[in-house]
């Protein structure tokens, strides 16, 4: 572990065990899908056979006089919204594309799109309900890659739909591709005139899906007074509650959506699918109505992460990149909004590049729209560059990670953004995986090479807001609004005991509805621990505010002549006068009341991430398999909180990396079926399919949080695919520019070099 | 409505007896009849290990599985792994280890394991590896998982 400028924490550090521990491995916690309501009826979707068709009519009749049936719902039982763009947290929407996504309006845009609800007293009579719809289909050619789809003869998913241009025009044609951005610097022209070494290559990567074990749910409950109640596992409560609010056209002081515990999200558990259904069918038939997804459906109906195809051209001047040009096309899936911007601002950021040229096209097809997806956009992007990158070290005779040291952004380069880097923790991350055992080891033997590559995530900061009640007998709750995927009800707690001087145990956090906290922007963009954890360090100043004030009244003295410290009260002249938190805490009622700590905040420094992979790969050259041998991560984490967690983050995040470096892809047929929908034919990685993945904690503080804690959750999954690829070419001699690199790929591109 | 069935069997250490359709699995009837949600749909076709439990001491995808034909069985679910207020050395490993971070496929993992360490207390690595490759988790990419059935492994309450 490598720390600079530590203090000496006494919480902040240590690994306890997670308030909500015992209720997980007991089978107690309840997850969506748990909640039984009195009267709760289930539903059903009904969803498009077809990637591409116009939707000519629908007939609900015969399914609505089925025994069981209490309400069938459409697109028109929606009300019209604007084109109001709505901001989830990881990712914006317009108002109507997600009302149109909800339930397909005048087309079905891919396979799976949902058409129609039926609510019934039990799921078997909604599914056999389902299937009594009739829906007559105009089935048009549907287009299934970016290539494609970027033609000019292309079959449009929306002709009203134009390019929007980098000079902020619209283009004169209907287009598939919504949008056309441009980042430019410097002169990469005269860049390329003068270059030692010039590598230019093109990439594909697949849809892929994050792959949470949990199916979506949703379970809504409209009142008779017009209020509406939703449980769902979402990593926004707060923004499925504004999604609602817009699609429904309802005030948001009249929706309560209430968090239930989440089987895992990685980004695609953000925006809403279920909800709006499940509450219009319960506003129909005056029951709580569930819904819930099956795998097929999670596959085909929720939002994956984009494929698409890249270009890049990176030159080298004495050891450095003088220049760098790529263009990257990405999915969007069915409407808009594909994280392809967010891919070509992170792409070059662990750099110094000086002349650049970046070009980012955001293209519909008919599939479905995609999600937020861990570093969004980043591991695509990086798999293009970092492969470059790679190839040019190899060209110039450059050890591939001394390479990226010699290049490595610091404080004060700007990135494409013209945004300089504060103080970050690239060279160090660089630095630490040269440093580490694995890379210091040879690896020896036939068919065997070695990878490496780089990663950088923005993070995000946004809006958390917390209260914490001090009890009279020294412990205190936490109430806070971000869901936890991952352990952050510990991390918030550690933070709260931290700050208060008091100890981990004395803190109970619980996450609460949107009813009964501040708003909090969603369990994304790797914030929590780092956002939320601000405003908890604001509660936590607050109640020490409180208490000084509250100590000076009982010693009768002014507040300056108390101090805060180590957990306890004491008078900065006479010693006599000590008071720790706790006897403190159980005078409340002749000090004021209840003793309230309030934190809100938009966090806005969440400093960056960088992380340096290692990985050692064995190739069967007969089967084209690829094993993983071995595995190191080094990461800057600013301040690990819990190492434990900040480990378990770093460990899950590579290993999605493997799957959709080497097998995870939406496999389509021309028809625009996903022929892969299940986890038996969309195979993640399995614990057969790995080694221990070994974890390099860096520790370079972020200056914009108070413990300087950085965003961990994300950034692992950027250099997997590249520090993959990068090893399959050491130990093949051939570059695998598209993924996955699948037994199926290997054995063909290995035999065609034959 | 179908004809309901009329089941008798052990479930937790428990004789009870419940009414199902023949098309109901036990996993439905366990999470919507008999009220024991801690057993988890992840995939609903035997991919995925959520919805492990125990039938006569051999781990069973329940998705997988009619509840007609718990008929006469011993069912443990994860509801059933601890005794009391002890958790299950699995369990005290997985909090410990930090083995679980959103916890959706932890009781399919821990009833899982434990079909393992009560047939091969001494299971390596390489054994629980493959032992548990039936049961997916997206979250922790298994290093953690791996290493907490092998510490509860060298537990004496296990190994005894």
């Amino acid at each position: 572990m490598t720390t600079t400028e530590k203090p000496d924490y006494k919480v902040i550090g240590t690994r306890p065990i997670r308030p909500d521990g015992v209720e997980k491995v007991t089978g107690k916690a309840l997850y969506g899908a748990d909640i039984h309501l009195p009267d709760l009826v289930q539903g059903a979707v009904l969803r498009s056979p077809h990637a591409h068709a116009r939707i000519l009519s629908i007939d609900t009749s015969a399914a609505e006089a089925m025994p069981g049936v209490l309400a069938v719902v459409t697109h028109s039982d929606l009300p019209v919204v604007a084109d109001k763009v709505l901001d989830m947290g990881e990712g914006a929407s317009t108002a109507s594309d997600m009302s149109k996504n909800v339930l397909a309006a005048d087309k079905a845009l891919y396979r799976g799109h949902a058409v129609a609800g039926v609510a019934a007293t039990n799921v078997h009579d909604a599914l056999t309900a389902i299937e009594a719809i009739k829906v007559e289909y105009e089935v048009l050619p549907p287009v299934l890659n970016v290539q494609d789809a970027m033609r000019d003869d292309a079959p449009l998913l929306d002709a009203s739909r134009h390019t929007k241009t980098p000079t902020g025009e619209e283009s004169e044609n209907a287009s598939n591709v919504a949008a056309h951005n441009r980042f430019e610097g410097g002169d990469v022209e005269a860049a390329y005139a003068e270059a030692d070494v010039v590598v230019e290559r093109e990439f594909d990567t697949k849809m892929v899906h994050q792959g949470y074990i949990e199916p979506h749910n949703g379970t809504a409950n409209w009142n008779s007074d017009g209020t509406l109640t939703v449980w769902t596992s979402t990593q926004g409560a707060f923004a499925v509650r504004g999604a609602l609010a817009e699609l429904l056209q309802l005030p948001v002081s009249r929706i309560r959506v209430i968090p239930m515990e989440i089987g895992g999200g990685f980004g695609g558990k953000i925006g809403v699918y279920l909800e709006p259904v499940a509450a219009l069918l319960s506003r129909k038939c005056g029951r709580p109505v569930q819904l819930t997804m099956d795998r097929t459906d999670v596959f085909q109906a929720t939002g994956p992460t984009s494929g698409g195809h890249m270009k890049g051209k990176i030159a080298v001047k004495d050891g450095k990149i003088t220049a760098a040009e790529v263009s990257l096309a990405f999915e969007a899936g069915a409407f808009p909004g594909s994280p392809v911007m967010a891919g070509a601002m992170c792409m070059l950021s662990p750099y110094e590049v000086e002349n650049f040229k970046v070009d980012a096209y955001d293209v519909v097809v008919n599939k479905p729209k995609v999600a937020a997806y861990r570093a969004p956009g980043a591991p695509n992007a990086s798999f293009c560059v970092e492969q470059l990158i790679d190839e040019l070290a190899r060209e110039t005779g450059a050890d591939p990670l001394q390479f990226r040291l010699d290049n490595s952004a610091h404080e004060g380069t700007r990135m494409i953004t013209g945004v300089a880097h504060p103080r970050i923790g690239q060279e160090e991350t660089v630095q630490a995986a040269q440093a580490s055992d694995h890379y210091q080891s040879p690896i020896e033997g036939p068919n065997r090479g070695r990878g490496v590559a780089g990663g950088f995530w923005f993070n995000a900061g946004m809006q958390s807001s917390v209260v914490a009640s001090v009890n009279p007998d020294g412990t205190v709750n936490l109430i806070e609004g971000s869901t936890d995927i991952g352990g952050t009800r510990a991390a918030l707690a550690m933070q709260l005991a931290e700050t208060l001087g008091i100890e981990y145990d004395s803190v109970r956090p619980t996450v609460v509805d949107t009813d009964s906290v501040g708003h909090n922007d969603v369990t994304g963009g790797s914030r929590t621990a780092y956002a939320s954890g601000q405003a908890v360090y604001e509660a936590g100043l607050d109640i020490q505010q409180q208490m000084v004030a509250r100590a000076a009244q009982l010693w009768e003295c002014e507040a300056e002549d108390v101090e805060f410290v180590d957990g306890a009260l004491r008078h900065t002249s006479d010693s006599e006068k000590t008071m720790t938190f706790a006897e403190l805490a159980g005078k409340q009622m002749e000090t004021g009341g209840p003793l309230q700590g309030r934190g809100s905040v938009v966090a806005r420094s969440p400093g960056a991430a960088f992380g340096v992979h290692v990985v050692d790969v064995e190739v069967d050259p007969d089967t084209g398999k690829v094993d993983i041998l071995r595995y190191t991560i080094a990461q800057d984490v600013g301040t690990a909180v819990h190492p434990a967690y900040v480990e378990g983050q770093m460990q899950g995040g590579v290993v999605q990396g493997i799957g959709w470096a080497l097998n995870e892809e939406y496999y389509y047929g021309e028809d625009g079926r996903m022929e892969n929908a299940s986890f038996l034919d969309y195979r993640m990685p399995t614990s057969l399919d790995l080694p221990m993945i070994d974890t390099i904690i860096v520790e370079v503080p972020n200056p914009g949080h108070p413990y300087g804690v950085r965003g961990v959750g994300e950034v692992p999954i950027v250099p997997p695919l590249a520090a993959i690829a990068n090893a399959v070419h050491d130990a093949t001699g051939h570059r695998f520019t598209e993924l996955p690199i699948s037994p199926r790929r290997v054995v063909e591109e290995l035999h065609n070099l034959q | 409505m179908p004809r309901r069935t009329h089941i008798q069997t052990t479930l937790n250490g428990e004789e009870i007896d419940f009414l199902c359709e023949p098309r109901q699995s036990l996993l439905e009837v366990l999470r919507d009849e008999l009220g024991l949600t801690g057993t988890k749909e992840g995939c609903n076709n035997g991919n995925c290990g959520a919805c492990s439990v125990l039938m006569d001491g051999r781990v069973v995808n329940s998705c997988c599985v009619l509840g007609v034909e718990a008929e006469g069985c011993d069912v443990v679910t994860i509801e059933g792994v601890a005794e009391g207020e002890t958790l299950h050395p699995l369990q005290q490993c997985f909090l410990e280890e930090a083995a679980l971070q959103c916890g959706v496929c932890t009781p399919g993992f821990i009833v899982a394991a434990k079909a393992l360490l009560d047939s091969e207390p001494d299971a390596d690595e390489g054994r629980v590896r493959h032992w548990l490759a039936g049961n997916l988790c997206r979250c922790t990419g298994y290093d953690k998982i791996v290493r907490a059935v092998l510490k509860a492994s060298e537990m004496e309450e296990v190994s005894a």
